[in-house]
């Protein structure tokens, strides 16, 4: 019974970190219709971007992150504003291959310059300590602050959704381009605001991702893949969704371990594609958030 | 100078002439009416005006500066407002997000400034009691109002309204002129693409006809509808 509870309290917080890999996709997908495939492998850039800051400056990774957000900002604003912008308003095709050669260059940059080797975030003490919940039932602080962290980005995210200038400007693009233009709405810069925000929201992700376990330049494919799951099994448009598909992934893969371990994330997989037939549009789709 | 100035404008679809040639001066403070028969134009010319649409050859200018190849963003802060012929709100966001929308945006309003300012148009149009509904939930009538609410909360120069009396009833259309007219009296420029064309003729005082992307008659409305020129295009369209 203690096993099947801890790998229930470990789903949910592994969902967070899930949550925090599909928040990213769920913010660009929103405002404009972008798929990006290269959202797993900017996840594992931005750990590269991470350490490096943290080997640089002799600080941890929480004050690395810090000093690493402003940077992606900028990245992703960049990024959208002289690449993505150009590859958007031409179908669905162009973005799709866009974002491929991007994540393929992504990959081998890191290869070249971080070479294949495992790496990883070491925050010191707080990696090992924990929290008693009951006897025999704990949980990690890093965990903890994974699924909080994913939450406050939620929070934030609907605020500035919901209650800002610049997230009526998201809401009004994404609802009808065109128009917003009418509307004075400066979209190629709008977008790029949003990028930035994604990247924000990507660098925190990779916080978590490498404190949590090891990575190469290798692994963003399946994080990408965890995180279109995360964002479809929520509903699309729906950030509480997302976190609800990140748990949802995240519970299935811990049980599913606990039944057999190979079964790891094949379960993960079967959940996603249940919830699929079930509820094709997902959880929580737009018109309940 | 007039307010809009528009110089040997051309566009083609392929081997159609949407616009051909078109001159056209627009004064500030003028009503001007756009009338002709489907396919004549119209729409484009607005098109052209307000970025949609890109000329192949001519000029626009507003007040003076040369706007041919400003983006619609530009234009809509430069002073150009259009209302769609099907009203297309941002249907997920409420009536008063609508608006704040293009006041802030349009106009670079603050926020505070910009909820007073669309507050006040909502009353104006008879809003006022939906502002927090979702733009999708609303009735044809309230969607024509919130286009015209949303193009006044860019506070526009040169206000430009495609068949906004289109699909309404007599009694609506009326109030809708009112409105115009209100409008038109606080000191915005109008124009107006009607076929609707005893709605047009009570609110603007001078009448262009295009035809085949062409401007074939100009004047006083009572003159212009009296031409035989234009009685023969109407012949079976006028209401």
């Amino acid at each position: 019974m203690i096993l099947w509870t801890n790998a229930l309290i470990e789903g949910v917080l592994l969902g967070g970190l899930y949550a925090l890999f599909a928040a990213g996709l769920s913010l660009i997908f929103g405002i404009m219709r972008l798929v990006n495939l290269a959202h797993g492998d900017l996840i594992i850039l931005a750990a590269f971007v991470v350490l490096s800051v943290a080997a640089w400056l002799h600080i941890d990774p929480f004050a690395a992150t810090l000093a690493a957000l402003p940077i992606m900002f900028l990245a992703g604003f960049a990024l959208q504003y002289c690449l993505l912008n150009r590859a958007l308003g031409r179908g669905l095709l162009p973005p799709l291959l866009v974002t491929f050669g991007l994540s393929i260059i992504i990959e081998n940059g890191l290869l070249e310059l971080y070479s294949a080797d495992s790496r990883r975030l070491h925050g010191g003490s707080i990696e090992t300590s924990s929290i008693a919940l009951g006897h025999a039932v704990s949980v990690g602080v890093v965990p903890l602050l994974t699924l909080a962290s994913a939450i406050v980005v939620i929070l934030v995210l609907n605020f500035i959704f919901y209650r800002t200038a610049l997230g009526r400007a998201f809401r009004a693009t994404a609802d009808d381009l065109e128009i917003s233009q009418l509307m004075g709405i400066d979209h190629p810069r709008i977008f790029s605001v949003a990028t930035g925000l994604a990247f924000v929201v990507v660098t925190i992700a990779a916080l978590y991702l490498g404190m949590r376990a090891n990575f190469d330049p290798t692994i963003g494919p399946e994080r990408l893949l965890y995180a279109f799951e995360a964002v479809i099994v929520g509903g699309l448009g729906s950030f509480w969704g997302t976190l609800a598909g990140g748990i949802i992934i995240g519970v299935a893969q811990t049980v599913g371990a606990q039944i057999n371990p190979e079964w790891q994330i094949l379960a993960g997989h079967v959940a996603f594609l249940t919830i699929l037939v079930f509820r094709p549009r997902g959880l929580f789709p737009r018109a309940v958030d | 100078m007039p307010l809009l100035e528009i110089h040997g404008l051309r566009k083609y679809f392929g081997s159609v002439v949407a616009a051909d040639d078109i001159e056209l001066a627009v004064e500030s403070g003028e009503a001007l009416g756009i009338i002709g028969p489907n396919g004549a134009g119209k729409t484009t010319l607005f098109n052209l005006i307000a970025g949609r649409l890109f000329p192949d050859a001519g000029t626009i200018r507003l007040d003076g500066r040369d706007i041919t190849s400003a983006r619609p963003h530009e234009r809509c802060i430069a002073g150009i407002a259009r209302s769609y012929q099907i009203p297309q709100p941002f249907e997920t966001l409420t009536v008063f997000e609508n608006l704040l929308v293009a006041a802030v945006h349009g106009r670079h309003k603050t926020e505070a400034g910009a909820a007073q300012l669309c507050g006040q148009v909502l009353e104006r149009l008879g809003l006022l009691r939906r502002a927090n509904a979702l733009a999708g939930s609303l009735t044809l009538l309230e969607r024509k109002r919130l286009e015209l609410a949303r193009a006044l909360a860019t506070s526009p120069r040169l206000l430009l309204l495609d068949e906004i009396a289109g699909g309404l009833t007599e009694s609506e259309c009326t109030e809708l002129v009112g409105t115009i007219k209100e409008l038109h009296a606080s000191g915005v420029t109008i124009v107006w693409i009607e076929h609707i064309v005893h709605a047009l003729t009570a609110a603007v005082g001078r009448l262009i006809v295009l035809n085949f992307g062409r401007k074939i008659a100009e004047g006083k409305p009572a003159a212009v509808m009296g031409s035989p020129d234009v009685r023969q295009i109407y012949i079976g369209i006028e209401a």
